[in-house]
């Protein structure tokens, strides 16, 4: 697979390591009422699609930054690649 | 038909004529009282043992494909009981005592073959873990023998023990591992639950719950409605796609492993050996192949194929331990998508929809497990409990704090 990346291009994947499904991206707030159960769905539970699924990829062997990679698990093809500190920000604005 | 040598011998000297199918295709009927989603190695061991030894005889198995056509027929087929935890070693080694009497429970060659597992040792660290996991493995009732490099080199002579920088200081053997013809599982559970009335029914995907009042009362299929008063999903790595039409989300992410077979070669390679210093595991089959795998991809995938940093990886660990694989030529590989969980243990339970059952996560492990999963899950399904030795493997666990987590990995399910 081949990983697009915004700043530095074309990539191998073999050079980034995968955290999973981007809404990791989303930590809940340990303060609010039900804190546990939504710690609970937060760590523990997925989608899981077999389609278009938003991933979190890091750039280990490269810039050491974040990607929000959007890829198909029924074909492995890549179709977006953003910066997640840009997907992080836009989803606080 | 029972099968036996003499009837063998009798057909083979005229003319093979009298052999019948070996199981039905029926229709399916509008109602059973469990239906069965699923019908890999664990739908059609939990049909069997609801039939032989639970007296459930009104039960369906649906598959979307064709039975075999999932992960049952495309792992390495090592069986073993060489786990840590309490939660899940009796679970394992139930299995394992299960699979020493197969064959001659459901009368049919399985080709169940003890040829025994090595753990390679490299370090003085492993070693300690491994000698507390053989104590953990004996506390269940299974066998474990702490090697040292002498007898390693004795039993495996091929290995590399001059290897500098994964030096092989030892091993843990369980002599009852082995190996099994992985299609014959499959062909012999449908054999024996189809000769106990069960309906094995191929072609039939199911693609919806009736859940009426918080009761699941039957699926949808391809090939209509059938109703039933418990529906039990074994789907292994479509777990969450089909737990999804119930409107569940699982602790549970889908990733391919990939699996290789070498062209055939003269007898090599006694048993099972792993490395311990990377991912890699490897047997001979009986017509010769070299059948060897390692790590999962890592990324979520439904793709049933994999890609080719893990294909080098695979051959950079079997290069580590037994150089002469080099000159071994590939003949094959495929892979297979697995329901990794979020601490690498499975799941046996019932759900918050009555009359739903669970059946999964089985990781890149499951198929040692097949018999004891449709036993356990059997045993779920007609009284109601959980077998003893697959209490720990509840949907829950993570909310309960009571993860069965044997790498220590977290929830990170690629790393299990
Ligand atoms: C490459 C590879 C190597 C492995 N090596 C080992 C090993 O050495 N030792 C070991 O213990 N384990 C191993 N495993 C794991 C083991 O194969 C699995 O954990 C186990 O087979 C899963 O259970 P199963 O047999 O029921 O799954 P499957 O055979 O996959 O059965 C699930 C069935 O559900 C069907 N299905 C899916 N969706 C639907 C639907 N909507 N309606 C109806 N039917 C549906 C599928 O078609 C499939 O036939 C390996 C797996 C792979 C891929």
């Amino acid at each position: 697979m081949i990983i697009n990346h915004p700043l530095l291009g074309p990539r191998d994947a073999a050079e980034f390591v995968i955290k999973g499904d981007a809404s990791l991206i989303d930590r809940p707030d340990w303060q609010i009422e039900n804190a546990a159960e939504a710690f609970h769905e937060y760590l523990f539970l997925r989608d899981n699609p077999a389609g278009e699924h938003r991933e979190l990829w890091y750039h280990e062997q490269g810039d050491r930054s974040w990607l929000v990679v959007t890829r198909n698990t029924l074909t492995h093809e890549v179709t977006r690649v953003e910066m997640a500190r840009d997907v992080a920000r836009k989803a606080r604005a | 038909m029972h099968y036996s040598a003499l009837k063998v011998l009798w057909q083979g000297l005229t003319g093979n004529k009298g052999w019948t199918e070996v199981w039905r295709e029926p229709d399916p009927k509008p109602e059973y009282d469990i239906v069965i989603v699923g019908g890999g190695g664990h739908g059609l061991a939990t049909a069997y043992y609801l039939a032989k030894e639970f007296g459930e005889l009104n039960v369906a198995v649906l598959e979307k494909g064709w039975i075999g056509s999932g992960n049952i027929g495309r792992n390495t087929t090592i069986i073993r009981s060489n786990y840590l935890l309490p939660g899940n070693q009796p679970f394992y080694e139930f299995s394992l005592t299960l699979w020493e009497g197969l064959e001659q429970d459901f009368n049919y060659n399985a080709m169940v073959s003890q040829r025994g597992i090595i753990n390679l040792i490299h370090s003085d660290a492993q070693r300690d873990a491994y000698a507390r996991r053989g104590n953990s493995m004996r506390i269940s009732g299974a066998d474990a023998v702490l090697l040292d490099r002498r007898k390693v080199r004795e039993m495996c002579p091929f290995l590399d023990f001059e290897n500098g920088r994964f030096p092989i200081q030892g091993g843990l053997w369980q002599p009852r591992a082995g190996t099994v013809r992985h299609d014959a599982v499959a062909w012999g559970f449908a054999r024996g639950a189809d000769s106990r009335g069960v309906d094995i029914i191929q072609n039939c995907e199911v693609t919806g719950f009736q859940i009426e009042n918080g009761v699941c009362r039957g699926v949808e299929t391809t090939r209509g409605v059938i109703r039933a008063g418990k529906v039990a999903v074994c789907v292994a790595g479509s777990s969450s796609r089909v737990m999804a039409q119930a409107g569940m989300r699982l602790p549970i992410e889908s990733h391919v492993l990939q699996a290789f077979v070498s062209e055939g070669l003269k007898p090599v390679i006694p048993g099972v050996v792993t490395f311990g210093a990377g991912h890699f595991y490897i047997s001979q089959s009986d017509k010769g192949g070299l059948v060897f795998g390692g790590d999962i991809d890592g990324y979520n995938s439904y793709a049933q194929r994999g890609n080719l940093p893990v294909v080098e990886d695979v051959c950079e660990g079997g290069m580590a331990i037994m150089p002469m694989i080099g000159r071994a030529r590939l003949l094959r590989m495929w892979g297979g998508v697995m329901d990794m969980s979020m601490d690498g243990s499975p799941f046996i339970d019932r759900t918050h929809i009555d009359g739903l059952y669970f059946n999964g996560g089985w990781c890149y492990g499951g198929f040692k497990a097949t018999p004891a999963s449709g036993y356990c899950y059997a045993h779920l399904l007609a009284t109601g409990r959980p077998h003893e030795t697959a209490q720990a493997m509840r949907l829950d666990r993570f909310i309960t704090g009571a993860a069965i987590d044997e790498r220590g990995a977290g929830a990170q399910p690629n790393l299990h």
